[in-house]
């Protein structure tokens, strides 16, 4: 018997005559919530995190971008409308990407590394991320960004630049990945 | 379970005593657990659907594991469709057996690992050893007790037993290229340990990991960090292996949306973790292999009681919260799995015929603490009583055991045996003798009065004819 036959078989036996279970399904899904609350609460949570924030109208965002990056020698994903993009990730000062979908309550962003999202080495590997997110991206919070996503897809949800607490419980922040995370909203 | 904790010496209860001798331990595990019990009360009580969330939880997990089989199949069709491999390993030598196989396919003698708890319960980086392969691991508290040649104390921070100087020591001496004027800061630790490991995710080709959650339905894996070492493993080389105990399944895409709100709340006290991966197959061409684990957990399945002792998605949240596992720290349960949860899930795991294993269930004063912070509602309480009484017991004692339930079995037999008391107080002793002993080591033998209360009730009417004296 193979070893997957013999632990289905040994599965079967464990639960024979074992009740199923309804799931009941009573918290919060699918919230309306007014969308200049939703850019409020984001912004606020992302500050939380100690990432820097910035609520500029469409128009400003391009303007807001350049100030942001400065000197900085970026990786311009493929599919993120932007010029001058440096060549080479190793010695890149940080990455600008877009975004699948943001979640207000956690002020999380999730990149499902589509067009102008980079793949999974470019948002890490930098020291310096920025991170375009539109106010029609944002939901209220976790079951509406699942809802939206696609499960086929690479998927990196991202809360803030990386940190440890595991020396004496001290949060440390910038262990691997980008040290520092820049969020721009764009309204 | 793995070889590093088998044959750990004594008991829980010789264990916590040398344990709560040690100073820097107790303040370590207090400091640490008191912090996070405030950042976990604080996020939960953000949310006004927590308790629907936790019911919600603990139906998705019982629901899956009375389904498991079909679950499996379908998570193995999901995965294979999307190009990655899957592997089944009845127990721990198997599942090393595999990796190792899959790592020499490779031609790599070094890996890097993220912090997997079943592949520390299967003792695979000591397996890999021993065919040359070298595991390193690239989580800070991992690489801290993996340099310090030590056992991991908690589950979530495995090195809370350290303080910042001891890990200053552990890196200056044993970790290469670092500066001789490294101080105990924490940041400038962090940073220590970040140059080491970048050089060494930069160049490495093959990963081993676990999974906080697999997706039936889309066959997508679920990894939630906080450094970044994660993303490093899963993204960077060539060829990815998970190693995954098959109670990690969750049955649709849609069940996240409950777990990703429980398990960072419940475990650092956190809205979310700063990071959290997903990938089914293999992804950006590289090369994935699954290897689903059961090694015992199909006899925890078995048992009506225990069985949802697999519910447990490994926030620690019951560490936390216990005033046992406070004072005693992680080592004096002798298991990768310790605390509460530990308590419950090792003797199913591993069985209950050694010492230690035995005395776990009773590592526990049942006070039900973690029943309630548990975000999927495992009630720890109800299977410590229950692997007590499973669990092996003197002769002495079950004959005693045997006699006390013939007496108070009967009323009558019990009036006989309290006027029987009442008449011979004054020679009962403060210390009963013999296996008895054991008893009032820790227990007071109570006042006995003079007279047994049903007979006072009955002989005063209730105390009426007192009254009237």
């Amino acid at each position: 018997m193979s070893a997957r036959e013999e632990i289905l078989a040994r599965i079967g036996r464990a639960v024979a005559g074992a009740p199923d279970v309804e799931i009941p399904r009573g918290y919060r899904v699918r919230r309306e919530v007014d969308a200049s609350e939703l850019v409020r609460l984001f912004a606020e949570r992302v500050d939380d995190y100690r990432a820097i924030v910035h609520v500029v109208a469409a128009a400003d965002v391009s303007a807001t971008v350049d100030a942001c990056l400065g000197e900085r020698k970026m990786i311009v994903p493929d599919g993120f409308d932007r010029e001058g993009g440096w060549p080479d990730l190793r010695t890149a000062d940080g990455v600008i990407t877009g975004c699948a979908v943001a979640v207000a309550e956690t002020g999380t962003i999730v990149l499902d590394h589509g067009p102008g999202q980079g793949t999974r080495a470019q948002t890490l590997v930098p020291d310096y991320h920025l991170c375009v997110v539109r106010a029609d991206q944002i939901v209220p919070g976790v079951p509406e960004a699942i809802a939206r996503l696609d499960p086929s897809r690479p998927l990196t949800w991202i809360s803030g630049p990386s940190a440890t607490s595991d020396i004496e419980l001290n949060r440390v922040e910038g262990v691997h990945g980008p040290r520092t995370l820049e969020v721009v909203i764009s309204t | 379970m793995s070889a590093t904790f088998l044959g750990m010496p004594g008991n829980f209860p010789k264990n916590s005593e040398k344990a709560v001798q040690n100073s820097q331990l107790r303040f370590n595990l207090r400091k640490a657990t008191h912090t996070i019990r405030g950042k976990r009360a604080s996020v939960v009580g953000e949310l006004p659907d927590w308790q629907e969330l936790r019911a919600a939880g603990k139906a998705i997990k019982d629901h899956t594991l009375r389904n498991l089989d079909r679950y499996l199949l379908q998570l193995e069709d999901a995965v294979t469709t999307a190009g990655g491999a899957v592997h089944w390993a009845r127990d721990a030598a198997e599942a090393n057996r595999i990796v190792t196989e899959l790592v020499k396919a490779t031609g790599e003698r070094e890996v890097v690992k993220v912090k997997s708890m079943a592949t520390q319960e299967i003792g695979l980086n000591e397996a890999l050893a021993q065919h040359g392969i070298t595991a390193y691991e690239t989580d800070l508290a991992e690489l801290i007790v993996q340099l310090g040649d030590d056992f991991p104390s908690h589950i979530l921070v495995p090195a809370i037993h350290r303080n910042r100087s001891e890990i200053r020591e552990i890196f200056l001496d044993k970790m290469p290229g670092v500066s001789a004027d490294l101080t105990d800061d924490p940041p400038a630790l962090t940073e220590a340990a970040r140059l080491h490991l970048r050089e060494r995710f930069l160049r490495s080709k093959v990963a081993i990991s676990g999974a906080n959650f697999m997706v039936a339905e889309s066959g997508t894996l679920v990894v939630l960090e906080s450094e970044g070492n994660g993303r490093m493993c899963l993204s960077l080389p060539e060829t990815l292996i998970s190693v995954v105990g098959i109670e990690k399944l969750l049955p649709s895409w849609r069940d996240l949306e409950v777990f990703l709100q429980l398990l960072p709340r419940s475990s650092t006290g956190e809205r979310m973790n700063p990071y959290t991966s997903m990938w089914t197959g293999a992804v950006e061409g590289q090369d994935f292999h699954l290897v689903l684990l059961d090694n015992g957990r199909t006899d925890v399945l078995a048992d009506e009681v225990g069985r949802q002792a697999l519910r447990c998605i490994r926030c620690s949240a019951c560490l936390n919260v216990c005033p046992v596992y406070e004072r005693a720290g992680g080592h004096a349960y002798g298991s990768v799995y310790p605390g509460p949860i530990g308590a419950i899930l090792t003797p199913q795991l591993r069985g209950m015929s050694s010492e230690l294993d035995a005395s776990l269930p009773y590592a526990s004063s049942l006070c039900g603490a973690c029943y309630e912070v548990c975000p999927v509602a495992i009630d720890i309480p109800e299977v410590l009583v229950d692997l007590r009484a499973k669990a092996p017991h003197a002769a002495a004692e079950k004959a005693g055991m045997k006699v006390a339930g013939w007496v108070l079995d009967d009323h009558e037999r019990l009036a006989k045996a309290q006027r029987a008391a009442s008449r011979l107080r004054k020679v009962v002793p403060r210390r009963l003798p013999g296996p008895l002993s054991a008893w009032t080591d820790t227990r007071d033998v109570p006042e006995i009065p003079e007279e047994p209360f049903r007979d006072w009730w009955k002989r005063t009417g209730g105390g009426a004819s007192e009254e009237a004296e």
